[in-house]
């Protein structure tokens, strides 16, 4: 397999992952900001704290209004991140590596690049948003569930779920920090409301049911911090990410470098005890695992994919 | 609306489906009573559905702008198709075979002893002038002595019927890919006449293609490591480049993902490390192929790469060099070609063309300017000519200029009724220009696609069928004899024995 294809699928998969992660948390905010008091809620600032793109919206924009902080989120191409943004590059991605994706796969991927841009305006009202984002949300899952059951389960295959679960490790780590945050400032002063913002960390996670049917404790930040680092099980928590990325890593050549660096990220995990995480020491973590992830991405990016070359290849 | 043959006007052009006005043309009268069956609003329901499974199947292509950078936009295309007779096909495919087969040799020939100079039948001046003649390719013996190993040469029918070779691509001829895809779609819009009219298939041309590549691996294998070269996401034919590696199962790969050894082998970065490539289908122009051997500062190409080849270790497809045949001015020299190499009469007529260079001709080109079409040596896509009819004074006058300055540089034809096929706009059906591009594969053996690109001029009264220049598409229908006479209706009106019948055959 080409290098350059690899990189493609790579960024492919972490693109579409990412345009996922982002629908799902903008539309479990939108829930929980209906629950919510307004003297209590969070607003839409902490949406923008997760991407990690505050100084780039604050450029543009000048205040975290609920207007601002969608059109940021979902459609403007000024920022990289936003749902819009990450759905053209996996689109351009794909279109590069045509003859790897599945006919049907990249149909799908273009369709929603297409839904994406033509529902965008109907998306950003208070009543389209919904259904629009829920669109996203199962064209996402009908791409790798399509890329799942057709493409060939070859190297390309590998280095697609790796995209995958790099990009969803990092979100997840993301979440827990900023919407906790917000949450928690003072784990001592009991609020009514803290219960329906652990579920709506569940929610952003889609880990609610699962949190539920795998434990029968009531949502609480010990054990919530606990199922989204180390549940074995959910497929979006953190540990399953790694495990999953040290099988695809393990089928690569030349894995070494890589393994290494997935090993002692694993091994971070294994002696933490989230549930037991101060708000301090839930940030120091999150840091750590921030640079694991992105130590990880490096190393991939060092062993397969192809050194740059100077500017002006057209 | 209705469809009614009476109200379509043919405008003294020839029409692919109508003889004249109402009088559908015998041997595709079935089909022309088919669509008249359908209707207007029907036909306007199958041409939305076409559109949408067009941008659905993501068939695209880029256009360049001033403002807009690279765009990529959805391919226009026309669902009513053309129809072409197989008996009058089989005659096209041996005249193209022994067109390329003769500028084949015409090209070794240049490279080698150029007999045809020494024997005067080809001017040594236009050869000294020629831009796509290329020194480092002297002596060199490619497989089979075949250069232009993928052609493609456009057709077009004047007002009496006949088709002509327009022009041959030799260099990186496209639009196979669209060819595929307008097949596809319109088994996607109309199926059932489809089936009734069961045309030729098209869609064996990726094995073709690939059997041609390969038989010119330098290391013998089954299933030698074959590569489609692409300029990049950005050129206009991009779209076709990864589909027709998708369709080959070659990889698609770009200068960067290449590169040559101090053992002037050709080897891609993959996963696994550095693997040998055997032949390399490029999509890049010649002077952006190696900066070792042509443009210093192409980042398109591979540094060596003319090394390896030139080594035999790698094969490419079509040859450095093939282009110096795919130049408007040795179109005009086709029909002397030909009798020079292969002692034979062209099957398939050239336009009749004016070389500016001679005197006499460029006296005649200068007086009738007006009435001709005037054509740069080695430009494509339409852009640099003079279309007479339908030019200003000011225009002729900058050509004429041009012409005197540099004659070598041009050749007129004199502007082709180029026939018409109808075409849907809105619920109607009007005559719009069409002309076919075929695609002729060589190496060891030839083979010709089944049908072409038809290229269709979407503007009323245009003959500019360029996609860049706002020309679509229509699917081909090479139609085997005997099935056309009896239209799907008919077919559908009659016993179940006699439809199990037709469904199976």
């Amino acid at each position: 397999m080409l290098s350059r294809v690899a990189e493609n699928l790579y960024w492919l998969a972490r693109y579409i992952e990412r345009a996922e992660n982002t629908a799902r948390i903008v539309n479990v905010n939108a829930n929980l900001l209906l629950d919510l008091p307004k003297g209590i809620a969070p607003g839409w600032k902490p949406l923008v704290d997760i991407t990690g793109a505050h100084e780039l919206f604050e450029e543009h924009y000048k205040d975290y209004g609920e207007r601002q902080v969608m059109r940021f989120l979902l459609g403007d191409e000024r920022h990289p991140g936003s749902i819009l943004s990450a759905l053209e590059a996996a689109r351009e991605n794909c279109r590069t590596i045509r003859d790897f994706v599945p006919r049907e796969a990249w149909e799908q991927i273009n369709g929603l690049t297409l839904y994406a841009r033509e529902g965008l305006q109907k998306g950003l009202t208070k009543n389209g948003r919904h259904p629009y984002l829920r669109g996203l949300i199962t064209s996402s899952q009908l791409i790798n569930g399509l890329l799942d059951g057709t493409m060939l389960h070859d190297q390309g295959f590998e280095f697609l779920s790796l995209g995958r679960y790099i990009e969803r490790a990092d979100m997840t780590t993301r979440i827990a920090d900023v919407h906790s945050a917000a949450l928690l400032p003072d784990a001592d002063e009991v609020r009514p409301y803290d219960n329906i913002q652990w579920v709506s960390v569940l929610k952003s996670l889609t880990a609610y049911q699962m949190y539920r049917r795998s434990t029968q404790i009531r949502v609480q930040r010990g054990p919530v911090l606990g199922f989204i680092f180390k549940s074995a099980r959910f497929p979006r928590s953190l540990r399953w990410c790694i495990d999953h990325s040290r099988i695809c890593l393990e089928r690569l050549p030349r894995n070494e470098a890589c393994l290494r660096v997935n090993g002692r990220l694993s091994r971070a995990l294994d002696a933490a005890e989230p549930e037991r995480f101060s708000q301090k020491d839930l940030h120091e973590f999150v840091d750590e695992l921030q640079l694991g992830i992105g130590d990880l991405h490096q190393e991939i990016v060092q062993t397969w994919f192809p050194p740059l070359v100077s500017a002006g290849a057209a | 609306m209705e469809i009614d043959w009476t109200d379509y006007d043919c405008d003294g052009f020839y029409d692919e489906l109508l003889a004249a006005r109402g009088e559908p043309r015998p041997e595709v009268d079935a089909l022309a009573a088919d669509i008249q069956a359908l209707g207007g609003d029907e036909l306007m329901a199958r041409q939305l559905a076409a559109e949408v499974s067009i941008k659905e199947m993501g068939i695209t292509f880029t256009v360049y702008s001033e403002e807009g950078g690279a765009i990529d936009r959805a391919w226009p295309f026309d669902v009513i198709p053309r129809v072409i007779p197989e008996r009058e096909w089989r005659q096209v495919e041996l005249g193209l075979k022994q067109r390329v087969q003769a500028l084949n040799l015409f090209i070794d020939d240049l490279y080698h002893d150029q007999r045809i100079v020494k024997d005067k039948v080809f001017p040594k001046d236009v050869l000294a002038k020629s831009v796509n003649f290329r020194p480092q390719c002297v002596g060199i013996d490619p497989p089979f002595g075949i250069w232009a190993h993928i052609c493609g040469s456009d057709l077009v029918r004047d007002a009496d019927g006949t088709l002509y070779v327009l022009e041959d691509n030799l260099r990186v001829p496209s639009g196979v890919s669209y060819m595929l895809e307008n097949r596809l779609v319109t088994k996607r819009v109309f199926p059932e006449l489809f089936e009734h009219y069961a045309p030729l298939p098209v869609d064996d041309y990726p094995s073709q293609l690939f059997d041609t590549l390969a038989s010119l691996s330098p290391r013998p294998a089954e299933y030698p490591e074959v590569v489609v070269l692409t300029p990049g996401i950005y050129n206009s034919a991009y779209f076709e480049h990864a589909y027709l590696a998708q369709q080959m199962g070659a990889e698609l790969v770009e200068g960067r993902d290449l590169f040559v050894d101090d053992d002037d082998c050709c080897y891609m970065r993959t996963v696994d490390g550095p693997a040998r490539v055997d032949v390399i289908y490029r999509r890049v122009d010649d002077l952006f192929l190696d900066p070792e051997s042509f443009r210093e500062d192409s980042a398109l190409g591979v540094a060596g790469l003319m090394r390896a080849w030139k080594a035999g270790n790698v094969a490419l497809a079509n040859a450095p060099g093939a282009g110096v045949a795919d130049d408007k001015v040795v179109y005009a020299f086709v029909p002397e070609i030909i009798k020079y190499y292969l002692d034979q009469a062209p099957i398939v007529p050239n336009v009749p063309t004016y070389r500016c260079m001679e005197p006499d001709a460029l006296q005649y080109v200068l007086e009738h300017m007006a009435e001709l079409v005037v054509k740069p040596a080695n430009e494509s896509g339409g852009y640099g000519m003079l279309v007479g009819p339908a030019s200003t004074q000011a225009e002729r006058d900058r050509m004429a200029a041009a012409i005197k300055k540099d004659p070598r540089n041009y050749i007129a034809q004199p502007t082709l009724k180029l026939s018409t096929v109808p075409t849907v706009i809105k619920d109607r059906l009007e005559p719009r220009h069409v002309d076919l591009r075929p695609f002729i594969l060589s190496s060891d053996r030839q083979q010709v696609t089944m049908g072409g690109l038809t290229r269709v001029a979407l503007r009323k009264g245009s003959l500019v069928v360029n996609s860049s220049q706002g020309g679509g598409s229509k699917d081909t229908w090479i139609l085997p004899q005997d099935v056309a006479s009896e239209t799907y209706e008919q077919a559908q009106g009659e016993t179940s024995q006699r439809q199990s019948q037709t469904a199976s055959g």
